[in-house]
């Protein structure tokens, strides 16, 4: 009797960690199913197009011509200039919680933070369209256009709807990603050598410029990427504001369009396989390199915050 | 005069990171506040209880969509919390150091970085496309790619913090290594897991691109979970990008609507978190 209970006790254990072994591997699985499934798809893209697809300029469905470049290229700038704005002020966020604040202080202000990440992207588009980029045409635009109009970046038609839009918006997005993990990664650095900066005479801000910063560097370098990575592949707030013009302008102003934009507007319009194959190759691209720079960024991220407490744990 | 500089110095410095914090909090309050007085006067109980009204036709709500929402994060939860949960139990219970569980945490880390798109578009080609239409349960099944690892992520940090002594107590008693987890460990970690399963479902409530290929939307009430099916998000998308300004009014009631289920549900997480770790 009681070694039937004994029994069916360890057939049970087994269950559980057999199930929880599969769940452990479905995580692999759908990683390399979702990499799959996007590639099985764009295949006939790729075969017809090859790399003249990345290359390519026009973007015309209906003479079946298909270069990704614009979309690209939209995706890049808005990114790169969210990336400007939000790393500097991400970092001055995380620097003031964790060095200067009160734990008081500090709950309240992390959760104001975190709540900016919260904020629904598409909710943000709606600002973005009735309030940011009537600002945006009415004021910024024209302001920057007047002191600044001899760099291209700044001349043109104040429209409202463009690159600029975008690019701020998403500075706003990814600003909370990039002040949470420099945060974590600060907060990772051993306190004996904040002391010893101190202990030496070390003002505050030379204290964190000699001990803090250096130390928590890559971790830093590793948020903002994961930072860049939002951007890259954020769709809503951008599809709303950009603009949605296949266009490679310089200037911020003008309108363009990002590679999620592209997909969240065209793909239930395809009429056609190989449209929605180029669709879905554009999909791939994007996969492929938010891919790469998360696998970087989490290595960063993971040498500061686990590696000094001995391996990853 | 040397130290008098450095001391200016770090003041600046302080100050410029206290403006940095300013500054970042002003879109928060200017978002917050914009959709509150926009929304506040186009929300009322039509709004809950109606379809939406045909083109520019004043009135109308989206009833639809807010079941919709509720009905496809329900079966993104049911799915992606126990698939987290149970993987996460994996990687604290059985199997802490070895590379395949540093794998999977990998992946897992790398799978919250993915744009939520392009779950988009794979369960349009795999499911979408083989069933033929679009339906809430695609739309619930791309949600819970979403949530999975989210899940295991705030599921691990919580299992770890049980304390080893509280398993070892299970094992003297002579409980099997099953029934530790499940009757000691996990209800110990209750509290934050819910936590964390509440954060999840509050981030997924809000997505819109996963679902614009796989729910579609619909202006009408979806009659099975297998017709096209409106969310809140869609919806709002669809109605802020029309020429209409009632519908641009739906859209700024509908943000609010929205808004305020994912700051309810982040406040209670955060109130159920401190009161436990206090």
């Amino acid at each position: 009797m009681s070694k039937k209970t004994k029994l069916t006790a360890s057939l049970g254990d087994k269950t559980l960690r057999l199930l929880t072994l599969l769940m452990a591997i479905s995580v692999l699985v759908l990683m390399v199913w979702m990499g799959w499934q996007l590639y099985a798809s764009a295949r006939p893209s790729i075969d017809k197009f090859g790399f003249s697809f990345i290359t390519g300029r026009v973007w015309d469905p209906v003479k079946e011509q298909f270069g990704a470049l614009p979309f690209i290229y939209g995706t890049l700038v808005t990114s790169f200039l969210a990336l400007i704005i939000a790393a500097p002020i991400g970092l001055g966020v995380a620097i003031f919680l964790n060095e200067m604040a009160t734990s008081k202080v500090r709950s309240v202000i992390a959760f104001l933070v975190e709540m900016l990440a919260a904020i629904p992207s598409v909710v943000y588009g709606l600002w973005g369209i009735f309030v940011l980029a009537p600002w945006l045409r009415q004021t910024v635009e024209p302001a920057l256009g007047k002191w600044f109009g001899f760099i291209p970046l700044f001349q043109g038609t104040p429209l409202g709807f463009g690159m600029l839009a975008g690019g701020l918006i998403l500075a706003v997005m990814i600003l909370p990603t990039i002040a949470a993990i420099s945060g974590e990664v600060m907060a990772a650095v051993p306190k004996e050598q904040r002391e010893a900066a101190l202990a030496l005479g070390a003002t505050k801000w030379e204290m964190i410029r000699i001990s803090v910063l250096p130390y928590a560097k890559s971790g830093i370098l590793g948020g903002i990427m994961l930072g860049l990575g939002r951007a890259l592949g954020e769709t809503m707030a951008v599809t709303m504001v950009i603009g949605n013009r296949p266009d490679i302008l310089p200037s911020l102003f003008a309108p363009a369009y990002s590679i999620a934009a592209v997909i969240a507007n065209e793909f239930t319009e395809a009429t056609y396989d190989l449209y929605l194959s180029a669709l879905v190759e554009i999909g791939l691209i994007l996969f492929g390199i938010t891919l790469i720079l998360n696998v970087f960024a989490r290595l960063l991220v993971w040498s500061v915050a686990r590696g000094p407490k001995g391996g990853i744990s | 005069m040397h130290d008098r500089i450095r001391k200016y110095r770090n003041r600046m410095m302080m100050g410029i990171f206290i403006a940095a914090t300013l500054l970042a909090l002003i879109p928060l309050f200017g978002v917050l506040g914009y959709v509150v007085a926009n929304g506040i006067s186009a929300l009322n109980l039509e709004f809950f209880t109606n379809l939406p009204k045909a083109m520019g036709a004043p009135g109308g709500g989206m009833a639809n969509s807010i079941v919709g929402t509720l009905t496809m994060v329900l079966i993104a939860s049911l799915i992606g919390i126990p698939v987290g949960i149970l993987a996460s139990i994996y990687l604290t219970e059985y199997d802490r150091t070895s590379w395949f569980s540093i794998g999977v945490r990998f992946a897992t880390d790398v799978l919250t970085g993915i744009p939520s798109i392009i779950v988009g578009i794979v369960i349009y080609t795999a499911v979408v496309l083989k069933m033929g239409h679009f339906s809430a349960l695609a739309g619930g099944l791309s949600l819970s790619i979403i949530m999975i690892p989210l899940i295991i992520r705030s599921t691990e940090e919580m299992l770890k913090l049980v304390s080893h002594s509280i398993r070892e107590a299970g094992y003297a008693l002579g409980i099997s290594k099953g029934k530790t987890i499940l009757r000691i460990v996990l209800p110990t970690a209750a509290k934050g897991i819910i936590t964390g399963a509440m954060l999840a479902v509050a981030r997924v409530s809000g997505e819109t691109a996963p679902l614009l290929f796989t729910a579609l939307g619909n202006q009408y009430w979806a009659r099975s979970l297998n017709e096209p099916t409106a969310a809140l998000p869609v919806q709002i998308y669809q109605y802020a990008t029309s020429p209409y300004k009632e519908w641009h009014q739906q859209a700024w009631a509908g943000s609010l609507v929205l808004i305020s289920l994912v700051v309810i549900l982040n406040l209670i997480a955060r109130f159920a978190f401190r009161s436990r770790s206090n």
